[in-house]
């Protein structure tokens, strides 16, 4: 029988298996930032042992970094206390840093592929949930905790259950105005956000193909929100052309040999998939969510389902939802209110976002509701906003463009949507208080963020296109 | 470096009867600015235990005095979102030793097992059952017995078997710990280096 593109990966870093128990995998990168790594150095210390493989670590600090003047010593002490034991411990082990400041610096997940750091066939590991986002160029990249993180470091291998595999299958045209995001949103909507607990997902049909390099990351990035351990594409021309030339990219003989390999890196016709998918891409229509996790996700047109509709035993959690939102059950999504619009994080911060949402607004003004924040995933990400006269654009419509990290995704630093107000974010997680305590989060793409911060309500991109 | 064994464990239980809580409740991300493991127990829940003015919110179980044991009963898909593994250590250090769902997220499921925390995965209708049962009797008890991997209502004793696997397990069992075992396969490791033909 045929493999899988997963199984293909995950067999090739198999070091040995354990009976009844998980397998020893071998970790080609290892991604840290300032959140989840200092408690496993600290471990490391404690055991005194040193870091295994420090070559293939690389640490870059996001989670907690200011969107505005970074040339500045950061405020908050104990963000600046977790940046700065990020520069302490990589330098202590000899690690890769990109630190503040630094032109590569920004969210893990923008930079690794930017600078070619991330490849096919790889197993790409990180102390966060959206490692996922690595699996678009083919490799088999998950999210760890920070014991794991130690594993990675001491000994450059973490132990692992192989997941089962997910194939979903998307065929057909996008529509006007929707995008990668929608695919996303959609397919959690119809999953929920625990349906892909457990599996390991395979994205294919030629709606995933047509899409660019980015538009495939911001798909895989979402497989944890509906519990995947990851998401999947197999590399094709349009993944070589996007790595061929980047910084730390293989070169010259060591490319040659990898393409080879990388050619084989797909799905045999006979493999064998533990559960398959289909949608239709001319289904999908610009999605946005109305509740407090991923998979409570709609057309924009649609209405929040009413309570008599939800199965019983999703009931309470459904109202307690509602509540928090302060939405009526029953209610259409559009024209609902509006006061920040947030563009960037892992899932929409890379340079097409941005481009996509400057475009959009060309010629229109932000809202006067709205308080907008427009921020690159990475340094190299607003070298080229700016290159790209991005930001002019952006200034003439009314909106402003920050500086890279993880920013209002999370709201570690002073970007925080206030209690109660409405944000529409590019981002990933709607969670309670997600982008602030007591904050209200709808999740869309870039085109919807823009309709809405133009038109200071819920709007349907559409309408402008 | 050990962690703490687990055996057996008789206790009543706290009632979180919501789904997919996700690691975002369990500790909010600004309390994940420090450098150590310890302090997280007290910010567990932060934004369902206290209000703005950081009183207690009365409704909220944790700060219901009928209500304590070092088991925490929730809703399915407790642990989605977020990796952190801040969330296993305030759990842990809020005084848990297990938590009972009818599904746990994957990687919060890894990251209690990391710290000796254990998650005990029921069927829905056995979890219906603990919850009923504390409704009924809130000193309800339920017995936890991992080498068996079954856990028992007192009240009824009715019993359904948890699975974990083995390797997992005898780490419970006996404290061991998965960097010790890893050191251990050097070795193995770098056979497999050098073992390997591409530049990856
Ligand atoms: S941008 Fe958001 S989701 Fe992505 S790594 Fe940062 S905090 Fe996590």
């Amino acid at each position: 029988m045929g493999k899988t593109l997963f199984d293909k990966v995950w067999d090739a870093h198999v070091v040995s298996e354990i009976e009844g128990g998980p397998s020893v995998l071998y970790i080609d990168r290892h991604l840290i930032h300032e959140v989840t790594s200092p408690q496993a150095f600290a471990g490391l210390s404690e055991r005194g042992i040193s870091v295994s493989r420090p070559e293939r670590t690389i640490a870059t600090p996001d989670h907690n970094v200011p969107t505005i003047n970074q040339h500045l010593p950061i405020k908050d002490v104990l963000s600046a206390t977790q940046v700065e034991t990020l520069k302490m411990n990589t330098e202590k082990y000899g690690i890769r840093h990109f630190g503040l400041n630094h032109p590569y610096q920004g969210v893990v997940h923008v930079v690794g592929p930017e600078l070619g750091l991330t490849l096919p066939g790889m197993t790409i590991v990180c102390g966060d949930s959206h490692t996922a986002t690595h699996g678009a160029f083919g490799s088999v990249a998950f999210g760890i905790g920070t014991s794991e993180v130690e594993m990675v470091l001491a000994s450059q291998c973490i132990l692992q259950p192989k997941p089962k595999r997910m194939r979903i299958n998307i065929d057909g045209e996008l529509g006007k105005g929707v995008t990668a995001k929608d695919i996303i949103l959609y397919i959690i909507a119809q999953i929920s956000a625990s349906g892909g607990t457990g599996y390991f997902i395979e994205y294919t049909g030629s709606a995933i193909r047509n899409l660019s390099m980015e538009g495939r990351m911001t798909v895989c990035n979402m497989s944890i929100e509906m519990g995947a351990r990851g998401g999947l594409i197999a590399p094709d021309e349009v993944t070589l052309n996007y790595i061929q030339g980047r910084e730390f990219a293989p070169k010259g003989e060591d490319w040659d040999k990898l393409v080879e390999y990388w050619k084989t890196l797909k799905s045999d016709d006979d493999a064998r998939f533990d559960w398959e998918l289909n949608y239709k891409a001319e289904d999908i229509e610009p999605m946005i969510t109305y509740g407090t996790n991923p998979g409570m996700g709609l057309g924009i047109t649609q209405s929040i389902p009413t309570l008599d509709s939800i199965e019983p035993a999703t009931k309470t959690s459904f109202a307690k939802s509602l509540k928090y939102m302060n939405f009526e059950e029953g209610s259409a999504m559009i024209g609902k209110r509006v006061d920040y619009v947030f563009v960037g994080s892992c899932t929409n911060g890379r340079i097409e976002d941005l481009r996509a949402f400057a475009n959009f607004v060309k010629g229109h003004k932000k809202a006067e509701n709205v308080v907008a924040w427009i921020v690159p995933g990475s340094k190299q990400v607003e070298k080229q906003a700016i290159e790209e006269g991005i930001d002019k654009i952006l200034e003439e419509s009314g909106f402003e463009l920050r500086q890279p990290g993880c920013s209002a995704c999370l709201a570690m630093n002073d970007d925080k949507v206030p209690e109660g107000l409405y944000a529409v974010a590019t981002t990933n997680r709607n969670f309670e208080g997600r982008q602030g305590p007591g904050s209200r989060t709808m999740l869309a793409s870039p085109l919807t963020a823009a309709a809405s911060a133009i038109n200071g309500v819920v709007t349907d991109p559409r309408k402008y296109l | 470096m050990a962690i703490q064994k687990f055996t057996t464990l008789r206790s009543t239980c706290v009632p979180l009867p919501v789904e997919n809580v996700d690691t975002d409740q369990i500790i909010p991300a600004r309390f994940l600015k420090a450098t150590s493991k310890e302090g997280f127990g007290d910010n567990l829940f932060r934004d369902w235990r206290y209000d703005k003015q950081n009183k207690p919110i009365a409704e909220f179980v944790l700060n219901n005095s009928n209500y304590s044991g070092s088991v925490l009963v929730a809703g399915k898909n407790f642990g989605s979102g977020s990796s952190r593994e801040h969330a296993a250590w305030a759990i842990a250090g809020f005084g848990f030793k297990v938590v009972i769902s009818s599904f746990f997220a994957d990687i919060f499921k890894n990251n209690a097992l990391n710290n000796g925390l254990l998650p005990v995965q029921v069927s829905a209708e056995f979890l219906q059952k603990i919850f009923d049962s504390i409704e009924k009797d809130n000193k309800a008890e339920v017995e936890v017995n991992l080498e068996e991997q079954k856990i028992t209502l007192i009240s009824t004793g009715e019993t359904e078997s948890f699975d974990i696997n083995n390797y997992k397990k005898t780490c419970l069992l006996n404290g061991y710990d998965d960097i010790d075992f890893l050191l251990s396969n050097k070795e193995k490791i770098e056979q497999f280096e050098a073992n390997r033909k591409l530049a990856l």
